[in-house]
C-alpha cells in the first residue's frame, strides 16, 4: 500500500519513475477523504497546492533534473508552524483566519527538498494540552481507538501518521507535545536538543522549552526528516551552530555495550501497572540485544512538573499578549469601546478556557511579590535538574522510561479536571526543562491502546536515541501493527 | 517661603540613528517622513512565530556610549521583557535590558560633568541600556480629545539607548545643559544624529524639598524639557505654598498647551512582570572587546574643547559653545583648515553666525552656509575688499541663500571704496552739507565722529574707514588752520 511506504522508498520509486509524486499525493488524499470524518487530524487541507507541487516534481524528473531528498513525500504540518499563504490557526479562534506572510525556516527547508505539504494538523489550542481536546476546531480521535484521545498537543500530526494519511508530520514539543501523541498513536516522535532545529516561524507557547521535531511511522523516516530540518539558522538566536549531519548514518542495528539508566522517577506514583510492565519488557529486550541496564534515580525529577508549568505559563502569558486584534486575528471592536476594553473582549472571546487559564496563572507567577516564590524557584529547579541529568550521563549513555504514565484515555474523561491532565506530562517535561533530546518509540499495547518508551540522551546526541530506537524497532514487531479503522481497506 | 530644593532625574531615550537597521530585524531604521507602516516585517510587527535577532553593530555602539559616560560595563549582556499592553507595542511587551526583578542592565554607575554658570557639576549616571522603540501613536488634535488614534509601526523596533541619571540635577536649566552635553557626546561618537526629529526623548522625575516624586513623560526636545520642568516646579511649589500635598503620579507633558496633566497615579502603575527574554541568548562582553572598541572611539567633546583652547587659542567658553554642538565644532575645524585664522573664524561663528541661525530658527545643517563660504568672506575683509561692517550684512545673506560672498558683494555693489579721488569728493560733499557740524568739529571730537557716520551713510558703509578718516581729519585740520589764519589776520586788521 502506497501510503505505508517509507520516505526512502517513495523517493526511490519516484526517482526510478515507478510512481509519480502526484500518485503519492493522491493516495494521501484518498486516505484523508476516507478517514478524516472519524479521525479529524487536519484543520486545513492543502490539496490544490500539493498537487501543483507534485506535478512540478514529476516534471523535474521527466526533464532529468535533480530532485530533493524528500521529493514527493507528503508532510502534514502542525498548525502552529507558519506556512506562507496557508492559514495557520494554532487551533484557536484567535487565529482562525490568520494567513502568515512568511514561511517558518523548517518549511523552507522541507520545500527545498521537494517535500509536499498536504495540510495543517489539529492540536491543542496554542499547543496547551496533552489530548488535542482544547482545539477550537474540535478534538482529534485516536486511530487505535476512536473513543480515546490521540495525545497532544501534536495530536493531529500523531493521528495523521498513524492513520497513514501522511508519510511525515511536523510536531512541536514544549512539554511532551511530540512524544505524547507519538506514544498514544504508536508512532515515532523525536524532540530534538534545544537549539538544533530553528524555531523561526513556530508560534510560541513557551520559547525556552520548545522545539520542532519529526513524527513518523519508523525510526528511519525520523532520521531522514531530522537531517533535513536540523541546523543553524541566523533567524533564531537560540539555534546552535552545528555542522549538518546525515542522521541515517547512525541507524545501526547494534547496541552492544550500551549503558542504559532506567530512571526510577519516570515510573513514579500514578504510573499504570500495564504501562510499567510494557516498558520493562522493552528494557529487557534492549538488554537481550546487548545493552546493560541499571536502575538510577534523578531526585529533582519530582519537582519537574510544577517547575515546568510555572515557566511555561509565565512565558505563555507574555507570548500570547500580542493577540489583541489590532494587527491580525480575531477582533471585537465597537465604536463605544476604548482600546483596552476592545483588547479585553477580544481576548476573552478569542482564546479558549485552557489558554485563558494558563495566561492568568502565568501572569500571576510573574507578578511582583510572587516572582521569587514561583518563577525564580522554578528556574532554580531547572538548574538542579540539569545537574541531575549531567550526573546520570556520566554513568549512562541513555536514560529510559515510559513516555506517558497512562495509556490513551477517553475523550472528555479529564476535561473537567485540568490538574489530572497536567499530571500526564510528568514524564516528558524534564527533557524540555533541560533541553535534552528524547525520542518516543512504540513498545507495545494494552489491548488496542499503544504504549511508548522514551529514550533520553545527552545534548546533541540525537544519534544515540535514533540508534537505540532503530535497534529496538528492527528486533520487535510493534511497528507492523495497524490500527483497525473499519472500512479501512482497498486503499492503494 | 524659602526656595525648596529641587531634585531632578532624567531618563533619556536616544535612538541610535547611525544604525542602518532596526534593533532586532533588517528593516530600515530611516523612518522619518515615510508613509506609515511600510518599513515593517514579521519581527518588528510581532507577527506570530517571528523571532528577534540582535543587530551586531549595536553592541559596539552601546559600549562606546557606556565608556563615554564613564560607566562600568557588565560582562553579560542580557535582554528582558517588559510586559504591558499598549497599542504602540506590536508584541505588547518591550524587549529591554532593564530588569527590575534583580537582573542587571548593560552598564551602570557612570557620570558626566556639566558646566553651569561657570561651575563644573557632576551628574551621576545610574544605568545605560538598550531597548526597542515602540511604534508612533498619532492623535487628532489633543491626546485627551482625539476621537481616534492611528498607529505607525515604522518606528517600532528602532534601537534606543536609555540613559538614566541619579536625581543630581537641581534646576530646569541644568537639565537642559545636561541634555546638550549628552547629545554632543553621542554625536561625537557618531552613533546619534540630533538633527532628526524625536530622536532624543526624555522622561523626567522631579521632587521638591525631598518630597513626593512626580514623573513627567512625553518630552520631545531640550527646549521642552526646560519648559516642562519649569511648569512642574511652579505647579508643585504652588501646591506646597497652599499646604496641599503633591501626589505621586505620572504626568503627561502637553506641548501644545504647555502644561502637565495626570496620566496615571501610583495605584495605576504597571507591574511590568520583567523576565529574561527567552528568544535572545546572553552575550558575553570580553575585556578585550571593550578595549578594542575604546581604541577606535572618536575624540570626545571634553578633549576637543581643550584642544580648541590650546591649539587654536580660543577662550574656553567659546570652545565649549562650539563643541556643545558637534556640527558647529566640525564647521569651525573645517574652516580653520581652509584659512588658519581660528580666532576670527570663531568670533564670526560665535557672534553673527549663531545670532543669524537663532533669528531664523535654523540649525546649522539647515542653513546654506559652508566653511568655504565663511572663509571666503573673512578673506575679503582681510584683503580689504569689504569692510567688517559689510561682512555683517553679507553673512545672513550667505546663510539664507548659499551665495558666495564675492558674488553678493559684487551684485550689491558693496566693494569698499578706496579711491582717494572718489572719497575726497564724497568728503567734500558731506562737509558742504553739514556746515554746522563742521564748525563744531573744529573744537569737538564728537562732531568728527558724527561726520564719519554721515560719510558711511553716504557710501552705505562702503567707504574704507581708515582712508576716509584720514581725509576727513586732514580737511578739518586744514580748515582749523585756515580759521586760525583768518583770526590772526582779522586781529591784525583790527
Amino acid at each position: 500500500m502506497l501510503s505505508e511506504l517509507t520516505s526512502k522508498e517513495i523517493v526511490k520509486k519516484i526517482r526510478n519513475k515507478e510512481m509519480t509524486a502526484e500518485e503519492c499525493v493522491l493516495s494521501s488524499f484518498e486516505r484523508i477523504l476516507k478517514l478524516e470524518e472519524k479521525v479529524h487530524a487536519f484543520i486545513t487541507l492543502n490539496k490544490d497546492k500539493a498537487l501543483e507541487k507534485a506535478r512540478k516534481i514529476d516534471d523535474k524528473i521527466s526533464r532529468g533534473k535533480t530532485i530533493g531528498k524528500l521529493a514527493g513525500v507528503t508532510i502534514a504540518v502542525k498548525d502552529n508552524i507558519c506556512t506562507k499563504g496557508i492559514r495557520t490557526t494554532c487551533a484557536s479562534r484567535m487565529l482562525e483566519n490568520f494567513v502568515p506572510p512568511y514561511n517558518a525556516t523548517v518549511i523552507e527547508k522541507i520545500e527545498k527538498e521537494d517535500a509536499i505539504i498536504i495540510g495543517k494538523t489539529n492540536m491543542d489550542e496554542f499547543a496547551m494540552g496533552s489530548s488535542t481536546e482544547t482545539s477550537y476546531f474540535g478534538p482529534t480521535h485516536n486511530p487505535w481507538d476512536l473513543s480515546t484521545v490521540p495525545g497532544g498537543s501534536s495530536g493531529g500530526s500523531g493521528a495523521a501518521v498513524a492513520a497513514n494519511e501522511t508519510i511525515l508530520a511536523f510536531g512541536s514539543d514544549t512539554g511532551g507535545s511530540i512524544r505524547c501523541p507519538a506514544s498514544y498513536c504508536s508512532v515515532v516522535g523525536l524532540k530534538p536538543t534545544y537549539g538544533l532545529v530553528s524555531r523561526y516561524g513556530l508560534i510560541a507557547y513557551a520559547n525556552s522549552l520548545e522545539q520542532i521535531g519529526p513524527i513518523t511511522r519508523g525510526v528511519h523516516d525520523c532520521a531522514v526528516f531530522l537531517s533535513v530540518i536540523a541546523g543553524h539558522d541566523l533567524k533564531d538566536s537560540t539555534s546552535v551552530k552545528t555542522p549538518p549531519k546525515d542522521y541515517t548514518k547512525f541507524l545501526k542495528n547494534d547496541i552492544k555495550g550500551l549503558k542504559i539508566g532506567v530512571t526510577k522517577e519516570l515510573f513514579g506514583q500514578g504510573t499504570s501497572k500495564e504501562v510499567e510492565k510494557c516498558v520493562w519488557e522493552a528494557i529487557y529486550k534492549l538488554e537481550e540485544l546487548g545493552a546493560s541496564q541499571e536502575e538510577t534515580s534523578l531526585p529533582t525529577l519530582e519537582q519537574a512538573l510544577p517547575a515546568y508549568y510555572i515557566i511555561a505559563m509565565s512565558e505563555a502569558s507574555s507570548n500570547l499578549a500580542r493577540y489583541d486584534g489590532l494587527r491580525y486575528g480575531y477582533r471585537i471592536d465597537r465604536e463605544d469601546m476604548d482600546w483596552s476594553t476592545a483588547y479585553s473582549k477580544t481576548r476573552r472571546d478569542g482564546f479558549g478556557e485552557e489558554v485563558r487559564r494558563r495566561i492568568i496563572l502565568g501572569t500571576y507567577a510573574l507578578s511582583a511579590g510572587y516572582y521569587d516564590m514561583y518563577y525564580l524557584k522554578a528556574l532554580k529547579i531547572r538548574t538542579l535538574l540539569q545537574r541531575d541529568f549531567n550526573n546520570a550521563f556520566k554513568k549512562f549513555d541513555v536514560l529510559v522510561g515510559p513516555t506517558m504514565p497512562i495509556p490513551p484515555f477517553k475523550i472528555g474523561e479529564k476535561s473537567l479536571d485540568p490538574l489530572s491532565l497536567y499530571m500526564c506530562d510528568v514524564d516528558t517535561v524534564a527533557v524540555n526543562l533541560t533541553g535534552l533530546p528524547a525520542i518516543s518509540i512504540p513498545c507495545g499495547f494494552i489491548g488496542t491502546l499503544p504504549v511508548g518508551m522514551q529514550i533520553i540522551a545527552p545534548h546533541f546526541r540525537e544519534d544515540l536515541t535514533l540508534q537505540v530506537g532503530y535497534s529496538f524497532e528492527q528486533n520487535t514487531t510493534h511497528k507492523d501493527q495497524k490500527p483497525n479503522l473499519s472500512e479501512d481497506n482497498g486503499c492503494s | 517661603m524659602a526656595a525648596a530644593r529641587v531634585r531632578i532625574g532624567l531618563e533619556v531615550h536616544s535612538q541610535l540613528t547611525s544604525l542602518k537597521t532596526k534593533l532586532f530585524c533588517g528593516c530600515s531604521s530611516d523612518y522619518q517622513s515615510r508613509d506609515p507602516n511600510i518599513q515593517v516585517c514579521p519581527v518588528c510587527l510581532g507577527i506570530p512565530g517571528a523571532l528577534p535577532v540582535l543587530n551586531k553593530k549595536v553592541i559596539e555602539y552601546a559600549i562606546m556610549a557606556a565608556l563615554a559616560l564613564n560607566c562600568k560595563i557588565l560582562k553579560r549582556m542580557s535582554f528582558f521583557r517588559k510586559n504591558y499592553f499598549y497599542p504602540d507595542m506590536p508584541k505588547n511587551f518591550q524587549i529591554s535590558q532593564y530588569d527590575q526583578a534583580g537582573g542587571v542592565p548593560f552598564a551602570i554607575e557612570g557620570y558626566l560633568y556639566i558646566e553651569v554658570e561657570g561651575k563644573r557639576k557632576k551628574i551621576r549616571i545610574r544605568r545605560v541600556h538598550l531597548e526597542e522603540d515602540p511604534g508612533r501613536l498619532v492623535h487628532l488634535g489633543l491626546i485627551d480629545k482625539s476621537p481616534y488614534t492611528l498607529v505607525d509601526y515604522n518606528r517600532a523596533g528602532i534601537a534606543l539607548l536609555e540613559i538614566v541619571t541619579e536625581p543630581d540635577i537641581s534646576s530646569p536649566r541644568e537639565a537642559r545643559t545636561f541634555l546638550g552635553s549628552l547629545r554632543s557626546i553621542l554625536e561625537h561618537l557618531e552613533i546619534f544624529d540630533g538633527g532628526l526629529e524625536g530622536a532624543m526623548r526624555c522622561d523626567a522625575n522631579i521632587s521638591l524639598a525631598a518630597g513626593t516624586r512626580v514623573e513627567i513623560k512625553n518630552i520631545s526636545s531640550f527646549k521642552e524639557v526646560e519648559r516642562a520642568l519649569i511648569f512642574e516646579t511652579m505647579r508643585q511649589k504652588n501646591l506646597l505654598k497652599k499646604n496641599l500635598s503633591v501626589t505621586r503620579e505620572t504626568r503627561h507633558w502637553d506641548e501644545k498647551r504647555r502644561i502637565t496633566i495626570t496620566l496615571r497615579t501610583k495605584e495605576e502603575e504597571h507591574d511590568y512582570r520583567y523576565f529574561s527574554e527567552p528568544d535572545l541568548v546572553p552575550i558575553i562582553i570580553t575585556e578585550d572587546f571593550i578595549e578594542e572598541v575604546r581604541s577606535r572611539m572618536p575624540e570626545l567633546p571634553e578633549k576637543r574643547i581643550n584642544r580648541f583652547a590650546t591649539t587654536h587659542g580660543l577662550p574656553l567658553y567659546d570652545a565649549r559653545v562650539l563643541v556643545n554642538d558637534k556640527a558647529l565644532a566640525d564647521f569651525f575645524e573645517e574652516s580653520v583648515k581652509l584659512y588658519n585664522k581660528p580666532k576670527e573664524i570663531s568670533n564670526w561663528m560665535m557672534g553673527d553666525l549663531l545670532r543669524c541661525l537663532y533669528e531664523n530658527n535654523l540649525d546649522l545643517f539647515e542653513s546654506k552656509i559652508t566653511p568655504k563660504h565663511l572663509v571666503e568672506m573673512i578673506k575679503l575683509i582681510d584683503e580689504g575688499v569689504i569692510s567688517g561692517k559689510i561682512g555683517k550684512r553679507v553673512l545672513p545673506e550667505i546663510v539664507l541663500t548659499g551665495k558666495q560672498a564675492r558674488k553678493i558683494v559684487e551684485e550689491k555693489g558693496l566693494i569698499k571704496i578706496t579711491s582717494r579721488e572718489t572719497l575726497n569728493k564724497i568728503v567734500d560733499k558731506v562737509l558742504s552739507e553739514n556746515k554746522k557740524a563742521v564748525e563744531d568739529a573744529l573744537v569737538d571730537e564728537k562732531a568728527v565722529h558724527f561726520l564719519i557716520g554721515q560719510l558711511m551713510k553716504e557710501t552705505k558703509g562702503k567707504a574704507d574707514p581708515q582712508i576716509v578718516n584720514r581725509i576727513l581729519r586732514k580737511k578739518i585740520d586744514l580748515k582749523r588752520k585756515n580759521e586760525k589764519k583768518k583770526e590772526n589776520s582779522s586781529n591784525m586788521k583790527s
